[in-house]
């Protein structure tokens, strides 16, 4: 249990350092940038606490929003998704969510896809719309959404590729 | 009270999450209607020095742009210095036009952002080096952006490239003036708005800053004409600008400060009070 812990906080750090670092200069074509951050709460631990999940998003948002001052926009998406991520986990996986034997770095199957997909549009969905802020805004919002969730979850799965724990 | 116990416990979870929900609303709102008064921005320790960091490292990468920026300035100078009438008076007003020299503070952009609708910079000079708030903020090019927060030192920059900024602004021939916006499109373009149809305006003139503001001196450059289109329901222009600077690539700043500018704000305070 607390090597678990132990591994979120690693993760927690390196992820928030990757994305400011690098992921953060990356505009493909001007505007559309990834947000490999969020693996944090998907990867998060499918039987840890589920207050910690909120908190840590919660904290994992706002020093986002310190490096990019955004004001609260990637708190609320972190928390909006952290939030739903047991929803999502029944969408996807359906009943082997309730034995709790999901384990998602491995390979890819279509749950684990339609688990990661999910989670990042409804993440880039509600950090679009918060940015931009306006209605008339809402085709902007959608090709945002639409252009960066492809380019994340490519990223997404690429570092669950890399480091893919050999243990078992 | 028991079953209000119950109730907390029961839904801990939910709870703490719309608590939450309702902080990190309150930052975005707070962010998007007030000018000036944000609680989280990139001026202040950590990612200031995180920041600048990461900057000496991509200075490495850039250095030879940058030279030849500085080369080109340079040279501009010297053919200000060379070319001028009459070598033995000391001249007050440096070639940044209308400036004197002890108002500029030179600093560095140590993080820039383009690519949302609210864009700002950080620099790496704060209030030890006396940068406030409101002070502009200019390149070798044009006009970049307004300082909005301080910490002791580092500072964060409205840039131009923001759906809140507005600047006063002229077109340098007819003293036309309106107000410069941002569509949140381009980042090289930039809409000059409220400029009236009665001037006599075509593409390729030379747009500079006006001498309504308090935050720049008149006449520095912006940008030229791109695209006029009219409004037919006001009587008014909006004029696409094609900015001088890049802003997807900015390095060295100059941050202006106005020595009237208290003065000129008291006086029209005291205005609004009688």
């Amino acid at each position: 249990m607390n090597s678990a812990l132990l591994v979120n906080i690693f993760r927690f750090i390196l992820l928030l350092a990757v994305q400011i670092i690098i992921f953060n200069n990356m505009n493909f074509l001007g505007y559309i940038s990834p947000f490999p951050y969020i693996l944090f709460i998907i990867l998060y631990p499918v039987n840890g606490n589920k207050s910690g999940l909120v908190v840590a998003s919660f904290l994992l948002g706002l020093i986002m929003d310190m490096f990019s001052n955004s004001g609260g926009i990637h708190a609320t998406a972190c928390l909006v998704l952290a939030y739903f991520r047991p929803s999502i986990f029944k969408f996807a996986f359906g009943l082997s969510y309730e034995y709790q034997t999901v384990k998602l770095n491995d390979v890819l199957t279509p749950e684990r896809f339609s688990f990661i997909l999910l989670s990042v549009v409804i993440h880039h969905f509600t950090l679009f719309i918060l940015e931009a802020f306006q209605f008339s805004f809402i085709f902007d919002i959608l090709i945002r959404t639409l252009l960066s969730t492809v380019f994340t979850i490519i990223i997404c799965i690429i570092i669950i590729y890399l480091i893919k724990p050999n243990k078992r | 009270m028991q079953q209000i116990f119950n109730f907390i416990f029961k839904n801990s979870n939910r709870l703490l999450f719309l608590l939450l929900l309702g902080i990190s609303l309150s930052l975005t709102i707070q962010s998007h209607s007030f000018h000036r008064s944000k609680i989280i921005s990139s001026a202040n320790f950590l990612s200031g020095g995180v920041y600048e960091k990461v900057n000496n490292l991509n200075e490495y990468l850039n250095l030879k742009t940058q030279n030849d920026a500085l080369a080109l300035e340079n040279a501009k100078l010297k053919s200000i210095l060379f070319n001028r009438k009459d070598t033995t008076a000391i001249k007050k007003l440096d070639s940044i036009k209308g400036v004197k020299p002890d108002d500029i503070v030179v600093s560095k952009v140590i993080h820039n952002s383009y690519n949302v609708h609210e864009n700002y910079l950080t620099l790496n000079s704060g209030e030890l080096q006396g940068v406030k708030p409101d002070m502009g903020v200019i390149n070798s090019l044009g006009i970049v952006g307004i300082i909005e927060n301080t910490s002791p030192n580092y500072s964060t920059v409205i840039s131009i490239l923001n759906k809140k900024s507005q600047i006063n602004a002229k077109i340098k021939k007819s003293n036309h003036f309106g107000s410069l916006i941002w569509n949140g499109k381009s980042t090289g373009f930039v809409q000059l708005v409220d400029v009236p149809r009665l001037a006599a305006i075509r593409k390729g003139d030379t747009i500079v800053t006006g001498g309504q503001s308090v935050i720049f001196p008149e006449n520095i450059n912006i940008g030229t004409i791109d695209k006029i289109e009219k409004d037919n329901q006001t009587n008014y222009y909006t004029i696409t600008v094609k900015l001088f600077n890049d802003m997807t690539n900015l390095g060295h700043v100059y941050i202006i400060k106005r020595k009237d500018r208290e003065e000129i704000t008291n006086l029209e305070k005291r205005e609004k009070d009688e």
